[in-house]
């Protein structure tokens, strides 16, 4: 199993941080570039999901699968979105991004008043733990299956 | 709200007193540098906003109260969220008939534990901050509500209530067009 890497979006569709573990394809085109793609995406994802749901949704989180990757999407009730990509067969992703989000999102940057919301995350405090919460998920495993 | 590798069942708990002549000590402040009750009635709301948005997001973690259908469950996360960061539990209720209007009563207000308002501040909402963390905790959730104080145990009513109106729910952002 494997995490390739992690996007994390506020409620204006700013990306606040891009992490990656393994990625063995780049998308040939500035960060940038490609957070606005990503977020454009989950945008359209969700009013299509909510749409063409046949039963009544409950918002919170999502998951596509291609045969190659699966992407993952948890987002808060305050809209901060989190989209993590796996390998097809990666367990307990859900779980591990609430944990990314209780255990360093609003530790180290909620609780960081010299963290401003709304502007992308430098605090190393942040990185460094969020790539030790990933590296110590069960889903983590530094070869691809 | 300390920060700790873990958080336990039980986050670490600071006595309420603490807390409580913390904020009063804010307060005096306050009142030193703006020698008038209005200008500190609306400093405090405004740290209470900031107060507000970073404090939503510590609920949702610790609580995972999920979104809120209507107005009513808002009003019980609210509750909640009394109890869970200042230990009290508030009623709610006076609804008005179009039910976007609620109060949150306080038989004891934690923040006021230790107070008496002399004479020339009688303008002053002591915990007005609450109204603020109200209103940014709201907006981060789509919620934009009002929130101000119409009873307050300071001023020699029964009990501290906090009138609640819905205004109106804040959409998605749409992704920035690619001109």
């Amino acid at each position: 199993m494997t995490i390739y890497n992690l996007y994390i979006f506020d409620r204006d569709g700013q990306m606040l941080y891009y992490g990656e573990w393994t990625r063995k394809k780049q998308s040939g085109m500035s960060r940038e570039e490609e957070a606005k793609l990503m977020y454009g995406m989950i945008f359209s994802i969700k009013s299509f999901v909510a749409k063409m749901s046949p039963v009544d949704l409950r918002e919170g989180y999502l998951t596509y699968c291609t045969n190659k990757y699966r992407l993952h999407l948890f987002e808060t009730p305050s809209r901060v979105k989190f989209v993590l990509n796996t390998d097809v067969g990666a367990q307990g992703i859900k779980e591990l991004l609430h944990q990314i989000f209780t255990q360093v999102y609003v530790e180290y940057v909620s609780f960081n008043p010299m963290c401003p919301l709304y502007k992308p995350i430098e605090s190393e405090l942040f990185i460094a733990k969020l790539d030790e919460v990933v590296r110590q998920s069960p889903a983590y495993a530094s070869r691809p299956a | 709200m300390s920060r700790q590798g873990l958080r336990p069942a039980d986050p670490k708990k600071v006595s309420g007193e603490l807390f409580t002549l913390t904020y009063g000590s804010l307060v005096a402040q306050l009142l030193k540098d703006y020698e008038n009750v209005d200008d500190v009635n609306r400093q405090l709301e405004r740290m209470g906003y900031n107060i507000g948005m970073r404090l939503i997001e510590d609920f949702l973690a610790r609580a995972n109260p999920g979104r809120c259908y209507d107005l009513r469950d808002t009003a019980d996360k609210i509750q909640q969220a009394f109890k869970l960061y200042l230990g009290v539990s508030p009623s709610i209720g006076s609804w008005n008939p179009g039910g976007d209007e609620f109060s949150v009563v306080l038989e004891t207000n934690p923040l006021a534990e230790f107070v008496e308002l002399p004479d020339h501040c009688l303008g002053l909402r002591y915990s007005n901050i609450l109204a603020g963390i109200i209103r940014g905790a709201c907006e981060m959730v789509q919620m934009e509500v009002m929130a101000w104080f119409i009873a307050d145990q300071l001023k020699g009513d029964n009990v501290t209530e906090i009138r609640i109106k819905f205004v109106k729910r804040l959409e998605d952002a749409i992704p920035a067009g690619e001109d």
